[in-house]
């Protein structure tokens, strides 16, 4: 318990600082690096709160694609000579962000969250993490899930089992977003060199 | 968790790290022996019994050598990238079993696991070039993102393909499935895809477009020297060891083996997959960039699919294992053709255009009948179809 | 775990950041970024949230999982759409400077 806490701090504190890098410091390729130090921080937080799937999803899509992505953005732009350059709106913008942190802190503290009680929510950690790896029964009995009513509904509610049946159309949805945004770019990016 | 169970894994790690110096030092002596033989000279003979202590020299000769660091790099990043980039490749092999109790951290998302901390080290490349401020190291990075990114997506369907095969993303489990027979027989296609973009991966011969001396003059390494440029060495080796043992454990069964322990058969199969590495490397010439990126989008990314459909096929149908070894096979055939079209095209259109000419001299020299024509000079008689 | 308050606020200043990335600077490339720390807050957020609370009937929780996973894979297709728009932008214009792209303001 003690270690987890000093991970918590510890990876706040370092998503914290390389968040601020990234829309403070002057070199853009920077920024880029230390928005990868936040994604990887972030993927560090999922580890914790024990979505190891999302996790390893996080690091793949946005430590890999994404910050490769950026990275050849800020290259062929050339925009890196300029910097990164404050517009006029930068005390108005501070402002804003500070009120919109002060409203969400309040809202966050006063609202009456019903957390599950600890035993149950290691348990649910124990089986989260089980649960990438198929629900099985030894799994289950492991992180101590005994019960025949529990035990069927810890399995019907694994990842994939949601993914591909409570949330099947959103799946595809999303599926075609992915193929629409992919030709989407190329139509955009290729054609005429003068445009 | 205590504090016992972090010494261990302290030493685990450690353990781990010696064990893959010791490898890395073993492959530089084994490449530059089987180069050696491959292009008929000796190898290093020098130092120690059959040249056995040359990469020790070489390491030591690298590490005594002055780390220079270019005026006008951004030395931060300088200095972080080989780190990086040797992070990644050693964190890999956390999850990798040797044999079925030999592993330093067993996770049920291994394959998937070793996938998403490869593609680290891609970063680790773009910042070395970025970082050293030079032209040709930011081209080579570029190149590399490019590359490596593209033969990214190939590897990763047929992970996925491999892991529909044994229903687990856990190596232990994959290796376990394997048991009646390796996923190669039932996969053959998944195999070649996997090891051609693992190559790519690594960036080893065929596929080193982006650190090729002779283009860009080593890439993102260019201003790398001394123990620096030893880093990016290393984790290139450890790489390759990673990718041998990887199309081991994914397809030729893994530690099973009769007779001989786990262990010895793991290490002998790798070692077979490292020796077709460097045969590879003894063999064929570097791939152009654009013929580097068509390869990838027209022929691995459509292939990497087309396994995991049929994966998914025999899966769903419940077929008999023959008919994916089948598919498979069809799929690797029909490829190796339209490859063998694409590689004799050049040859064969000049074969088309010499005998056109030849057909229109002809039929000039037979309108002209009658009169003694001269040859032309040029003209053999064999020159045509020979290709 | 650290309780679920200490998310909240985390992946609330996370957010924040990211809103004055947003507003508070030129280079178009640095916009979207701004708007990949945004969403990661929220994943964050979702992620507590799911493996600190109750689910709906049921003794686990993923809905926020799934929505992650779905938060991520449509900034992965938002952020190769807007690079593409971007580098048109700077091909036409040779500009990212969201300032100066300002055809189209009232």
């Amino acid at each position: 318990m003690v270690l987890q806490d000093i991970i918590f701090w510890l990876l706040a504190a370092i998503m914290l600082a390389a968040a601020l890098g990234v829309v403070l410091v002057r070199d853009l390729f920077r920024a880029a690096l230390l928005l990868v130090t936040v994604f990887l921080a972030v993927a560090g937080f999922f580890v914790l709160l024990s979505a190891q799937f999302l996790a390893v999803v996080q690091v793949l899509v946005y430590a890999g694609a994404v910050a490769i992505l950026l990275v050849f953005a800020v290259m062929l732009t050339k925009d890196v000579a300029r910097g990164n350059q404050p517009n006029r709106l930068r005390l108005p913008a501070a402002g804003l962000a500070g009120l919109a942190l002060a409203v969400f802190i309040a809202v966050a503290v006063t609202t009456g969250w019903t957390p599950l009680p600890p035993s149950v929510q290691e348990q649910a950690a124990l089986v989260q993490t089980q649960a990438s790896g198929g629900t099985t029964p030894e799994g289950l009995e492991q992180a101590g899930i005994s019960g025949e009513v529990q035990r069927s509904q810890a399995q019907r509610a694994t990842l994939a089992d949601l993914l591909l049946g409570e949330y099947v159309v959103p799946f595809e949805a999303v599926s075609v977003l992915l193929l629409a945004a992919a030709v989407g770019s190329l139509a955009l990016l290729r054609g005429r060199p003068q445009g | 968790m205590g504090i016992t169970d972090l010494l261990i894994i302290l030493l685990s790690l450690a353990a781990l790290f010696a064990g893959l110096t010791v490898a890395v030092l073993g492959l530089i002596w084994l490449e530059r022996k089987v180069l050696g033989r491959l292009q008929q000279r000796l190898g290093p003979t020098r130092a120690g019994p059959m040249g056995l202590f040359q990469p020790l020299a070489d390491a030591l000769k690298l590490i005594l050598k002055e780390d220079i660091v270019p005026s006008s790099a951004e030395k931060a990043v300088f200095w972080i990238a080989p780190v990086i980039v040797v992070l990644s490749a050693f964190v890999v092999w956390v999850t990798i079993p040797a044999s079925h109790t030999l592993v330093v951290e067993n996770l049920d998302l291994g394959l998937f696991y070793i996938i998403a901390v490869s593609v680290i080290g891609i970063m680790g490349l773009v910042m070395a070039g970025w970082g050293s401020a030079n032209k040709y190291g930011t081209l080579g990075s570029l190149r590399a993102a490019a590359q490596l990114i593209s033969y990214e997506i190939p590897v990763i369907m047929v992970v996925v393909a491999v892991a529909m095969l044994a229903q687990s993303m856990d190596l232990r489990v994959i290796v376990e499935r394997q048991g009646s027979y390796p996923f190669v027989l039932l996969q053959p296609l998944g195999l070649v895809i996997f090891f051609i973009a693992g190559l790519a991966e690594v960036g080893r011969t065929p596929f080193d477009i982006y650190h090729a001396e002779s283009e860009v003059v080593g890439g993102p390494f260019v201003e790398y020297s001394g123990a620096h440029w030893s880093v990016f060495f290393l984790a290139e080796y450890i790489n390759t060891f990673a990718i041998a043992a990887l199309t081991t454990l994914l397809f030729l069964g893994g530690w099973a083996g009769p007779l001989l322990p786990p262990i010895v058969w793991f290490l002998l199969k790798t070692l077979a997959v490292v020796l077709v590495v460097f045969w590879v490397r003894g063999t064929f010439p570097r791939l152009r960039i654009d013929q580097l990126m068509a390869f990838a989008w027209k022929a691995l990314v459509p292939l990497s699919f087309y396994a995991v459909i049929s994966t998914a096929i025999y899966q769903f149908y419940g077929w008999p294992a023959w008919s994916l070894s089948l598919m498979s096979l069809a799929g690797l055939l029909a490829v190796g053709y339209l490859v063998y079209q694409r590689m004799t095209g050049p040859a064969r259109r000049v074969a088309q255009v010499r005998a056109r000419q030849q057909a229109a001299m002809q039929s000039r020299r037979s309108g002209i009948s009658g009169g003694p024509v001269a040859p032309p000079a040029a003209q053999t008689p064999s020159a045509p179809g020979q290709s | 775990m650290a309780p679920l308050v200490y998310f909240q606020i985390l992946s609330a200043a996370l957010f924040v950041i990211g809103l004055y990335g947003v507003l508070a600077r030129r280079s178009a490339v640095l916009v979207v970024m701004s708007i990949e720390l945004m969403l990661n807050a929220v994943n964050i957020n979702l992620i507590a949230a799911a493996s600190h609370l109750e689910g709906q009937g049921r003794f686990l929780n993923f809905d926020g999982h799934i929505i992650a996973i779905f938060v991520i894979t449509i900034a992965a297709a938002e952020i190769g759409l807007a690079l593409a728009i971007i580098l048109r932008m700077y091909r036409n214009r040779a500009t990212v400077d969201v300032d100066e792209i300002n055809l189209m303001k009232w």
